[in-house]
């Protein structure tokens, strides 16, 4: 569960090429920026008791609980029971979680975590249970002594009749210790949020087509392989 | 196995490549035996559409032999597939609701994290089309991996030979889906901005669904003449004034439907066309809406307009206020393909639609890249090329002389 808040090194090589080529989009986007601060500045943030029925993630900087929290949900064309059971068996999850090694269950609610981070490192962790509802809600949080310390919520809602389950993950990392935290964290600082997204959504490929989808296929890049996802 | 890889604009060369591999268990590889090049692909060929990565294997317009199947395929080894563009799941929400190319499954993970930035949620899986789409390669190839093979796939039955049922892949379905968006009722005008291959099919469309007259605007001979073959009206924008020819034409009226099959690369000298081509060129703007504002503009109050024609980024000028004062309705999008397969090849074989007469070209793989010089060149008499791998190089058959080789 936790495996998606670390985000490791195996980004596409191509990465920055693509990122030149949204710079467009940056663009439009940095002045859309300064556009909102500039407005910002002359309405003023509101102040108060929260008015909107949205998520904490959403919320805009000043007002968020804990600046590290990440929220992202998903429509999945399944039922909240089958999707519940299937996070459940925390085994499964490598299955779509990119970075996690492996997952141990051990008795009372806890299981070990290995995850792939930055340069070849492994981050290990023990995780701890500390909500389950069945068919709603699984929540966790990392046990004394982790490297990165974190706790997250996954939320099984129903969408509309017929159209599904929303699923929402809601995970807050604190600052790390030791050597091996500090280069995890330059990394979850840069992306925690694009990690669950991704993370999120190959669960929702793997639950509604029985595959993660891969575009995998041949190119006339030499050092590529043609059964391999780049990018 | 060789390809046509595209490696910066106007620079497509034929590669020698890794064959593709089964990834998926839904997935089938097919040996090419037919592969199209499209309009849309003059887009990436003059470098207007973003995330294409050097070495990527073009073509989306793609059919052949199934020659391996994945476990999980109900294809057989042997059958004849044309294989829509747009890769779509089956199985999410929009596939459930036929919007195929909205797909919310097949761009990978990494992948749809740029169309997200850009239009706001990720854009469904396509096929040699960039990595917006997903980054799958094209079938301008000697073989091609299809994913999800249970869903796109259409088997061809024996006695239909390729150039007629090649089409279903993309332009056919274009050509007919512009069409149904225009919403067209019993004495309607319809106006078609561009002659290329989507225009002329939404022209027959048109026809088919009951539009009493067609009016058909491009600047090339050779096409405005298929159009006028199709029954439509012609008009040459280099000739007329479009609008006030419109207007004319339609007792003041105006077009009941407006149907841009140009898309983003839009030819012409008004002077909207050149500051937005100077633009483009300075990476101040991304697109050429000329006949898109034109279509607006001349379409009569109440309305349709039809947007086949591929957009990319921002515009600027979009006529909002005619739009809003006359109170259109505008409906686009990448082409649903998997929506209208079956019924277009039940209307080819009963002969209803006529999907040969356009081709201009049978060319090999290894001419592809002169192909590609010629249809971007030479559009009048280019006016739609197919490569076969089986060709030897060099063999370039013409209209005239082509072999309509049987099944
Ligand atoms: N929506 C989809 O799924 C889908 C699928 C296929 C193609 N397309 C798009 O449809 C468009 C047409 O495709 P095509 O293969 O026919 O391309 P094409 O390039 O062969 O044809 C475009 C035609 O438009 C004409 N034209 C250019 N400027 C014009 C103007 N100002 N007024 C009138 N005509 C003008 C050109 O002379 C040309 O004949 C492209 O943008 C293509 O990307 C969309
Ligand atoms: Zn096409
Ligand atoms: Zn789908």
């Amino acid at each position: 569960m936790a495996g998606f808040l670390l985000s490791g090194d195996n980004q596409g090589r191509d990465g920055d090429t693509l990122q030149r080529t949204l710079i467009g989009a940056a663009a439009v986007a940095a002045a859309a920026g300064v556009a909102l601060y500039v407005g910002r500045k002359l309405s003023g943030a509101p102040e108060g008791p929260l008015l909107s029925d949205a998520p904490a993630s959403t919320l805009r900087g000043g007002r968020k609980p804990d600046p590290a929290l990440v929220g992202r949900t998903v429509t999945i064309n399944r039922s909240a029971q089958e999707l519940y059971d299937f996070w459940r068996n925390f085994e499964n999850l490598t299955q779509f979680m990119d970075n996690v090694r492996s997952v141990e269950t051990l008795d009372g609610g806890r299981s070990h975590w290995t995850i792939a981070g930055p340069a070849g490192t492994e981050v290990k962790f023990v995780s701890r249970i500390t909500e389950d509802q069945p068919g709603r809600v699984i929540a966790w949080e990392s046990e004394e002594g982790a490297d990165v310390r974190n706790t997250g919520r996954i939320e099984f809602i129903d969408a509309a009749p017929g159209r599904g389950t929303m699923v929402r993950a809601t995970i807050t990392y604190d600052p790390p210790a030791g050597a091996i935290g500090r280069a995890v964290a330059k990394v979850l600082q840069r992306e925690p949020n694009v990690q669950a997204r991704r993370d999120l959504r190959r669960f929702k490929q793997l639950m509604e087509t029985g595959e993660v989808t891969s575009s995998a296929s041949p190119s006339g890049r030499r050092s590529e392989d043609p059964t391999k996802q780049y990018l | 196995m060789r390809a046509l890889t595209w490696h910066g604009r106007h620079d497509v060369r034929v590669d020698t490549v890794p064959d593709p591999e089964i990834v998926n268990p839904r997935d089938v590889i097919i040996k090419i035996t037919s592969t199209a090049i499209c309009g849309s692909d003059l887009h990436l060929f003059d470098g207007y559409i973003p995330t294409m990565r050097a070495g990527d294997i073009l073509g989306h317009e793609n059919m052949g032999e199934v020659v391996e199947v994945g476990a999980k395929s109900p294809l057989k080894k042997g059958q004849r597939v044309v294989i829509p563009f747009t890769v779509s799941c089956g199985s999410c929400y929009f596939c459930g609701k036929q919007q195929f190319s909205a797909c919310d499954n097949s761009n990978p993970a990494t992948t749809s994290d740029m169309s997200e930035t850009l239009y706001g949620y990720p854009m469904g899986g396509a096929f040699g089309y960039a990595h917006l789409t997903g980054g799958y390669a094209g079938g301008q190839a000697e073989y091609l991996r299809v994913p999800y093979s249970d869903v796109g796939p259409v088997v061809i039955p024996d006695g239909i030979s390729d150039d007629q049922v090649l089409f279903l892949s993309d332009i056919l379905p274009t050509g007919w889906m512009a069409a149904e968006n225009a919403e067209i009722e019993p004495g309607d005008t319809v106006a078609v901005w561009g002659c290329g291959p989507v225009g002329l099919f939404a022209i027959q469309s048109a026809f088919l669904m009951g539009a009493h007259r067609v009016i058909a605007i491009d600047h090339f001979p050779r096409r405005l003449e298929l159009a006028k073959q199709l029954g439509a009206e012609i008009l040459h924008f280099r000739e007329v004034n479009v609008r006030e020819a419109l207007w004319e034409m339609t007792g003041g009226i105006g077009p009941d439907a407006c149907i841009d099959c140009v898309g983003m690369e839009a030819h012409g000298l008004g002077i909207d066309n050149i500051l937005d081509t100077v633009k483009a060129h300075t990476f101040l703007g991304t697109d050429r809406p000329a006949a898109f504002r034109q279509a607006i503009l001349s379409c009569r109050k109440g309305g349709r307009v039809s947007v086949p024609g591929v957009y990319g980024g921002m515009m600027d000028k979009f006529p909002i206020g005619a739009f809003m004062e006359k109170g259109l309705t505008m409906k686009t999008g990448q082409t649903h393909v998997q929506k209208y397969t079956g019924q277009l090849l039940r209307m080819i074989e009963e002969g209803k639609i006529d999907t040969t007469f356009m081709i201009s070209h049978h060319a090999s793989l290894e001419d592809g890249p002169d192909m590609y010089r010629h249809w971007h060149d030479h559009q009048d008499t280019y006016t739609k090329i197919i490569l076969k791998p089986g060709l030897e190089k060099g063999a370039v058959q013409t209209q005239q002389e082509k072999i309509h080789e049987p099944a």
